[in-house]
């Protein structure tokens, strides 16, 4: 046993024989985003607000844009694995594949929108 | 054996039987603040796009955040944001095998809404 990982032990056991991987994930995007979230809430909340030549110098800057993009980027995965898991505690059938599907459209959607804004300001 | 019974069996304790604990109350709240945090995250993009599109679309998107409606749903979010920061760091904790039993969990509790409502009127002192 001690030529196995817990990682490899965990593989493959319990009823849906999956979601080790999902597990996994969801502890790496929260450690980088215990990290991401602190420095986005300084770097947006001390721009909100300010009017629209401040907010397009501000956003052009290497360290507000990446630290704001990042963040996009992380948390709107984060929010996908996240979502997907209250889904499938509460909703059923059908109606679960369509949920999940349009969670994974909204994050995807709102982050390449994200991501689309921000290159703009910066470049 | 198929089971000709399924769906008609008594079902286990759920929620409504069980008293409101702390463990599960901040349990329950990690899951509103992750899942309600998307709001937030949805003006902001629209506000960036706005910022990139132009001075006049900006106007509009910004007085929408910064209205008192968007006051609400800004510092909610504020307060949401550290909250799940939190009892996510708490989660990491558990994960270790570490703190799961009810005292520690319980003062883990307290520690996540104190710590987020501290953390969330410092950040205002801060940013005003």
């Amino acid at each position: 046993m001690a030529f196995l990982t817990d990682r490899k032990r965990a593989d493959g056991m319990g009823s849906a024989k999956t979601g080790t991987e999902h597990f996994w994930h969801m502890q790496i995007s929260s450690v980088a985003l215990l990290i991401l979230v602190p420095l986005f809430i300084f770097t947006f909340g001390s721009i909100l607000g300010a009017p629209y030549d401040e907010v397009v110098a501000y956003f052009a800057r290497p360290f507000p844009a990446i630290i704001c993009a990042l963040t996009l980027i992380v948390g709107l995965v984060h929010f996908r694995n996240g979502a997907q898991v209250l889904i499938e505690d509460y909703v059923h059938g059908l109606a679960r594949k369509i949920c999940i599907i349009a969670v994974i459209c909204l994050s995807y959607g709102a982050l390449a929108t994200g991501l689309f804004a921000l290159i703009r300001l910066a470049l | 054996m198929a089971d000709v019974n399924r769906g008609n069996r008594p079902l286990s304790p759920h929620l409504q039987i069980y008293r409101p604990q702390l463990t599960s109350m901040t349990s329950i709240f990690t899951r509103i603040t992750g899942n309600a945090l998307i709001v937030g995250t949805l003006l902001i993009v629209w506000w960036l796009l706005a910022a990139a599109t132009g001075p006049d679309y900006f106007e509009t998107a910004n007085a929408v955040l910064t209205s008192w409606f968007g006051d609400l749903v800004m510092f909610g979010s504020l307060w949401a944001l550290w909250y799940h920061t939190l009892a996510g760091l708490r989660h990491l904790y558990w994960d270790t095998g570490r703190g799961l039993d009810v005292p520690t969990a319980e003062k883990l509790g307290w520690g996540v809404i104190g710590g987020s409502v501290v953390l969330t009127i410092l950040t205002i002192i801060i940013l005003w």
